[in-house]
């Protein structure tokens, strides 16, 4: 009885020291992982930066008006003006689609005046 | 094993044969055998007491071995709480209203040298002019060639720059990484931003340290590792501030100025939407100050918060504003207006000659010295200053630059009743033209005291302590918008946007005393739309002149006016204002709306 126990005791203890072998490594190449990402996201982060450095000095308003001046003949871009407001009534309601086919027809027997609604 | 009996049978015989007590073998038998026991119970005890012995030595050896392989080795940080990987950035960004990057971090190389390691000092040094024009091929050798075991040959390389020096391929020559800060707008801001300098430098890094603008202000701020990810947001409008900036220097160029600065205020919370001074320089590239000569030349003097210039007649508005709301005139109330006033060896004149009688509105409208003169007399020195004061004239503003924390405006030592009257429209004081922004912002915003502000405020006023009644900001505003209509800044209308203002031309003060005939600050302060005030906007025009309808003329009715008009023009739609056209039947020029 006795040496059962012992035996069970060392099998378990030796169980353990397994799986703390085991966990070490895995924590290392965790640890390892970790580090590698770390320096990624760094990387990451330092190439974020730059292209928004990038972007805001490509678009920094000197080199927009040159290019707004370059490309007049296509866009035709001139500065925002007080006169370039309007009114909403100034705009005016959408004409219906004729050839809207879903739109409601009624019909009746009269097929005149009063009959067919325009769509 | 063999048990030897307690009672041996041959021996028991034979005892009994020689008459002994068999009884005496026994006990001798017995104690022979407990002994034998003994032993064995020693032994055992011993052999347990060296393993004991031999686990603790292994123990104490273990952990001390331990303890001296982490004395030894270098400590490393423990990487699991290393929850924040930017490493890199030392230095917060600075945004505009919209989150447009004002300035930001950037990692190049620097490159430097180690003489010690060079194989060919000489091929280097040549090599290195090539790459680098500026170099001297003469420094260059004697640096690398000297004693000296290190040398900084550039702070700051592009990456084309990097790969030909390593294409030179001489071991001594290295690089380090190196963060720089860039402002990606160039002179758009300059003065606001400032500037940045190397502080500590090492081969692995060196501290950005602020020089001047916002970056010295807040170099704290900027530099705190908790704020880092934080950038700092201004109250500037980069859209704005580049209208500004493009149309001040058209206007610079046609009026012939010297320099001119431009502040556009929000009139309710003080904040500065724009702010620009002419000539300006790329922070990327910060000049040296000036050694010799008159600070305000170089590039790097602000003139729109460093500036102290005497403003001239945007003062009268002050007077008028104090005379109304101590209740002692009205608009209508008819001040002589007889000239020149004889002062000891002073005399007040008027530009033009004014008749014997203006209203106070006229005074104002066609500017009158001798008008605002008597009116100040009427109020009287004590309650002029005051007056002043609150509206911030006796103290630096309050603007988060470290160049402006100390601009304190030119007041006279002694405050007599000819200062009185000379100060009433603009003589004998001197402040920068953001002071008198913020003094026409509370003007404008119906008599609350403003404190100017680079910084974004999330709240629609900042309302400081009133200074004049709601009723004296409406007559005042209502005389400002008359200048406009029908006064000396007649070029000042825009359409749709019920523009008031007043125009200052002071003759600018020799270095040896007296005054220059031929050159003035032009100055046209305006508030806009005068229904309801939203923005004020300083203009200041430094020597300008422009040959119009047959004479040069210098005043800012001719020069410092149809800038601002068009700056309002350019910059209103910007800020998201609509024009209101007048006989939309919403609002007539005159008619003052809350």
């Amino acid at each position: 009885m006795r040496s059962l126990f012992y035996l069970v005791c060392s099998a378990f203890v030796i169980g353990l020291a397994y799986w703390a072998y085991k966990e070490n490594y895995k924590t290392q190449v965790s640890l390892r992982e970790v580090k590698e990402l770390q320096q990624q996201i760094a990387q990451e982060k330092e190439t974020i930066a730059v292209l928004n450095a990038e972007w805001a000095y490509l678009n920094r308003p000197d080199r927009l008006r040159d290019l707004v001046d370059l490309n007049f003949a296509d866009l035709k871009l001139i500065p925002l003006l007080p006169s370039h407001f309007g009114d909403s009534e100034m705009v005016s309601y959408p004409t219906p689609d004729p050839y809207d086919i879903n739109a409601p027809v009624s019909v009746n027997s009269d097929g005149g005046e009063n009959g067919g609604q325009q769509p | 094993m063999t048990r030897t009996p307690l009672r041996p049978l041959a021996r028991i015989i034979d005892a009994r044969k020689n008459g002994q007590n068999p009884d005496q073998i026994e006990a001798a038998e017995r104690a022979k055998r407990n002994q034998a026991t003994q032993q064995k119970l020693r032994r055992r005890a011993e052999a347990r007491l060296t393993m004991l012995g031999l686990v603790f030595f292994l123990g104490f050896i273990a952990i001390g071995g331990k303890m001296a392989v982490l004395a030894m080795r270098e400590p490393a940080e423990p990487q699991m709480a290393m929850t924040d990987s930017r490493i890199y950035s030392q230095r917060a960004d600075i945004v505009d209203r919209n989150g447009i990057t004002l300035a930001t971090n950037l990692i190049t190389t620097s490159l430097y040298a180690q003489p010690q390691m060079m194989i060919n000092p000489e091929r280097a040094a040549k090599e290195l002019v090539k790459i680098f024009p500026d170099l001297k091929l003469k420094t260059l050798l004697g640096q690398f060639t000297g004693k000296r075991r290190f040398v900084w040959v550039r702070k700051k390389i592009s990456p084309e720059q990097q790969q030909n020096v390593h294409n030179i391929g001489e071991p001594g020559l290295l690089f380090g990484p190196r963060e720089m800060r860039l402002y990606p707008n160039g002179a758009m801001a300059a003065h606001i931003l400032g500037g940045t300098g190397f502080g500590k430098e090492d081969v692995r890094a060196a501290e950005l340290v602020g020089v001047a603008g916002v970056e010295k202000y807040f170099d704290e701020r900027m530099r705190d590792p908790a704020q880092l990810d934080k950038p700092l947001q201004l109250s500037i409008d980069l859209t704005a501030q580049a209208t500004t900036r493009r149309v001040l220097e058209g206007g610079m160029k046609i009026m012939k100025a010297k320099g001119a600065a431009a502040v556009l205020m929000d009139v309710h919370t003080g904040e500065v939407v724009s702010m620009v001074s002419l000539p300006d320089f790329d922070p990327n590239e910060r000049p040296q100050p000036l050694v010799k000569g008159d600070p305000s030349d170089s590039p790097l003097f602000n003139r729109a918060a460093q500036g102290v210039y005497e403003l001239g007649s945007t003062f009268k508005l002050f007077t008028a504003a104090l005379a109304l709301d101590k209740g002692l005139m009205n608009e209508n109330t008819m001040i002589d207006t007889k000239g020149p006033i004889k002062w000891g060896k002073f005399k007040i004149r008027d530009f033009h000659n004014y008749g014997s009688k203006l209203s106070m509105m006229d005074v104002i409208v066609k500017s009158s010295n001798i008008g605002t003169a008597h009116m100040a007399q009427t109020i009287g020195g004590k309650a002029q200053q005051k007056f002043l004061g609150q509206l911030g004239f006796f103290e630096p503003t309050s603007l988060e630059l470290t160049e402006s924390r100390h601009i304190k405006p030119l007041v006279p030592k002694n405050w007599s009743e000819l200062s009185t009257m000379t100060i009433s429209y603009g003589h004998g004081i001197a402040a920068t033209p953001l002071h008198l922004a913020s003094a026409y912002a509370t003007l404008s915003n119906g008599g609350f005291q403003v404190k100017p502000t680079l910084i974004k405020s999330d709240r629609d006023n900042l309302h400081g302590e009133r200074i004049m009644s709601d009723d004296t900001s409406k007559v005042v505003l209502r005389m400002l918008r008359n200048v406009v209509t029908r006064g000396t800044a007649s070029f000042g209308e825009v359409k749709g946007y019920s523009v008031g203002g007043k125009t200052g031309s002071a003759d600018k003060p020799k270095p040896s005393g007296g005054y220059y005939k031929d050159r003035v600050i032009a100055t046209f302060a305006a508030t806009f739309p005068t229904y309801d005030p939203k923005y004020v906007l300083v203009l200041t025009l430094d020597e300008p002149s422009i040959q119009a309808a047959g004479e040069k003329r210098r005043t800012a009715g001719w020069t410092a006016v149809p800038v601002a008009a068009e700056l309002i023009t350019r910059l209103a739609p910007i800020l998201n204002m609509r024009p209101e056209v007048a006989g939309n039947g919403k609002v007539q020029y005159t008619q003052v709306k809350n």
